[in-house]
């Protein structure tokens, strides 16, 4: 779960990692008296749940596909100022009454980038903080990492640009520090990073080891998939900041983050994912092409798109309906795929182990009961009580295509989908 | 011997809920020796005529039970794990999905040294068709005895694997579902070593997905001490990049997270690579021809 960049910097400075001042703003009013408190000058930053705000563009809704298309084709044309042409999410402004027409400018509008996908993602509010001048970037994160199972801490020189990108050219310019989970942080850390990082200036070094101590807590104390800080900068004056901040809450522990998980901000989600979460599917994605996918595991959901591919159809989502233990999961399921306005046909995929294939029966019966449904559906299901399952589906007498292996399934809807398209 | 279970396996299952219940049940009516569950509440009880007991130290204790089946809700099964690690169980499966990624930092951290094998979690489990010893929640009808091994991250893509292999007449010797999970207690690369030091596999099935770097691993191992012939397959070559991990997430790995490079690594240890979910089967029963195994 992602959260915004000014919850992470409140987060961030309660573990006492320097940010710079300043606070978020609803509205334009807001943001010129938060720009009056700081002195007039100010940076006016839109809080949405995608990267590349920079260089991204503000506009109106209706305009974000065509955007977000011309953004693809050629991200250069479209270098966001912040200052001059004012085209960006990020602004910088030099009196309140400025600060107050650029968050007008901004508030309400959809921001467009390379990350936020077609649609863009809506501006509700800005982030107004005092301008930093800065003297260096450098980048800083702590994710947890699988083949070592411990918190990794990833900085690097080169900040301020996304960090797959000096990954991929210049991986050696990347520090990675494994933290021992049963010692927890420790000095040398601070010790490694300043050094690795060329810190000459003790102070400053100081005050990397503190910011790296507080944001090694931040993540281990309120369970964080990534703490990321891009850029980390050192200003004119001497000083360490987080620039930018950003924080995501790992899933599996909302039980125990309500405080966190009262910040999701769902209108940052793609509405069908939102929607099919509502109904109680978890693992939904949506994607571009039009063959509905229903399956369990996740592994056997990515296979499955992968045969459908192969068979020359396109998935329109991935749906991962996990161990379905009630009819009602397979009947919502079925209902956010239908929602879709792209499906042509669905192909149900189940090999039941701890999903048990009378109740995925039990629920698709149910499905037609509720639903008018128009698009072909294709079943094939295999494993625990599939017996029992067949009993049912032969008893129900719904119109389903049935197909006894994964190549034969995948062959059979992409043909439905075709057909369905043609006619 | 195979791995894992065996004729020999003595399980115990923690957490007896209803999805505990009931794979538990369908154990005993495969074969599998159940001789403890636990239940905090129900010690003195029985389940399914399997003595229930409040802790898994004195299960161990009066049972003689040498692995554990962990179904105990995501909040509180690190617990569970380290209460069974801690009770000198050698195998320790664990079912439960959704369990935080730090805790399983945690567990991992506590095991480094102990000589026990943790399987999962978010996994199907472990099973030796032979000995019809099974810890999980696979579905049994699909599985035959033989000298196939399959490791899967996934759970259903073993049960389709299986079924594919059962249906050329290719038997399996033990299976394991390493689990889908960032921190897992035995990674691939682990548990194909397991395989390759059987003597009861002469071939592998290694079931990869995109993510991580966890197949590269694997594949370094098989290169330099695999000889048994291995099909692998990588789920997601065609996912859409970058849905499934988030920035920092992917620089870890970098281009080994995708599925062209892992099927790459594979291939250049020697593997034979299906492109197709549909054709693992069939590619595994084209090397055992090829090495004149079948």
């Amino acid at each position: 779960m992602k959260i915004h960049e000014y919850q992470a910097k409140e987060l961030f400075a309660r573990y006492g990692v320097p940010v710079p001042r300043g606070r978020v703003a609803a509205t334009p009013a807001e943001a010129r008296a938060i720009a009056q408190e700081l002195g007039g000058k100010a940076v006016i930053k839109a809080q949405i749940h995608a990267g590349g705000r920079g260089k991204g563009r503000i506009v109106a809704p209706e305009e974000a596909p065509a955007m977000y298309r011309s953004l693809l084709s050629d991200p250069a044309a479209h270098e966001g100022q912040v200052r001059g042409p004012r085209v960006g999410g990020v602004r910088l402004v030099d009196s309140p009454e400025e600060a107050e027409r650029e968050a007008a400018n901004i508030l309400g509008k959809v921001l467009v980038s390379i990350q936020t996908g077609p649609e863009g993602k809506p501006v509700r509010r800005v982030l107004v903080e005092e301008q930093s001048s800065v003297v260096r970037e450098y980048y800083f994160s702590i994710i947890v990492d699988g083949a070592t199972a411990s918190p990794l801490i990833l900085a690097s020189s080169e900040g301020g640009q996304e960090i797959e990108v000096v990954a991929r050219r210049n991986p050696d310019a990347i520090v990675r520090l494994p933290v021992n989970p049963a010692a927890g942080y420790q000095p040398y850390i601070g010790r490694v990073l300043a050094a690795r990082l060329g810190f000459a200036d003790p102070d400053l070094s100081a005050q990397l080891a503190k910011l790296a101590e507080g944001l090694y807590r931040c993540a281990v104390d309120n369970d964080a998939s990534l703490v990321e800080v891009n850029p980390l900068v050192v200003t004119a004056d001497g000083r360490l900041l987080a620039l930018d901040a950003k924080f995501n809450l790992d899933d599996n522990a909302l039980f125990r983050r309500q405080d966190l998980a009262a910040l999701r901000d769902r209108e940052q989600e793609d509405p069908l994912e939102v929607r099919a979460q509502e109904l109680g599917i978890a693992n939904y994605i949506k994607l571009e092409g039009n063959i509905g996918c229903i399956v369990n595991g996740a592994g056997l959901a990515m296979a499955t798109m992968d045969v459908i591919k192969l068979a020359g159809g396109e998935p329109a989502n991935f749906l991962d309906i996990g161990t379905v233990n009630d009819a009602q999961r397979v009947v919502n399921a079925i209902r956010v795929i239908l929602e879709d306005p792209s499906v042509k046909a669905i192909l149900i995929n189940i090999f039941g182990g701890m999903a048990r294939v009378d109740i995925i029966a039990q629920g698709v019966i149910e499905a037609f009961r509720q639903m008018e449904i128009r698009v072909p559906i294709v079943m094939r299901l295999v494993g625990t009580n599939l017996a029992e399952g067949e009993a049912l589906l032969r008893e129900a007498g719904i119109s389903v295509i049935r197909a006894a292996e994964l190549g034969e399934a995948a062959e059979k809807v992409v043909e439905a989908a075709r057909a369905a398209a043609a006619s | 011997m195979a791995v894992l279970l065996d004729e020999n396996t003595r399980l115990l299952v923690q957490g007896i809920g209803t999805e505990g219940t009931n794979h538990m049940r369908r154990s005993i009516a495969y074969g599998t020796k159940v001789v403890a569950a636990i239940h905090p509440r129900r010690g003195g009880e029985e389940q399914d005529g399997v003595p229930i007991f409040t802790t898994v130290d004195e299960a161990v204790r009066k049972t003689g039970a040498n692995a554990s089946v962990i179904f105990v809700p995501a909040p509180f099964a690190a617990d569970a794990i380290l209460e069974a690690a801690a009770a000198g169980l050698p195998l320790i499966v664990c079912i439960t999905e959704g369990i935080p990624v730090l805790d399983m930092v945690k567990v991992k951290a506590a095991l480094r040294g102990s000589s026990t094998v943790l399987i999962g979690p978010n996994c199907p489990g472990v099973i030796t068709p032979r000995a019809r010893a099974r810890a999980g929640i696979m579905p049994v009808d699909v599985f035959m005895p033989g000298r196939v091994g399959v490791v899967s991250r996934s759970g259903t893509l073993v049960y389709e694997v299986v079924a594919q292999l059962t249906k050329l007449g290719i038997g399996q010797s033990t299976c394991i579902g390493v689990g889908g999970d960032p921190v897992i207690g035995t990674r691939q690369a682990e548990a194909v070593r397991m395989l390759n030091e059987d003597p009861e596999t002469d071939a592998i099935v290694l079931v990869g997905e995109i993510g991580g770097s966890a197949e590269q691993e694997a594949a370094a191992y098989i290169r330099e001490h695999v000889k048994k012939p291995v099909v692998a397959f990588i789920a997601g070559a065609t996912a859409p990049e970058g849905r499934r991990m988030g920035h920092a997430g992917a620089i870890i790995s970098g281009d080994d997270a995708r599925a062209e490079n892992k099927k790459a690594a594979l291939r250049a240890a020697g593997a034979y690579v299906a492109d197709s979910p549909a054709e693992i089967g069939l590619t595994m029963k084209r090397a055992l021809e090829e090495r004149g195994l079948l």
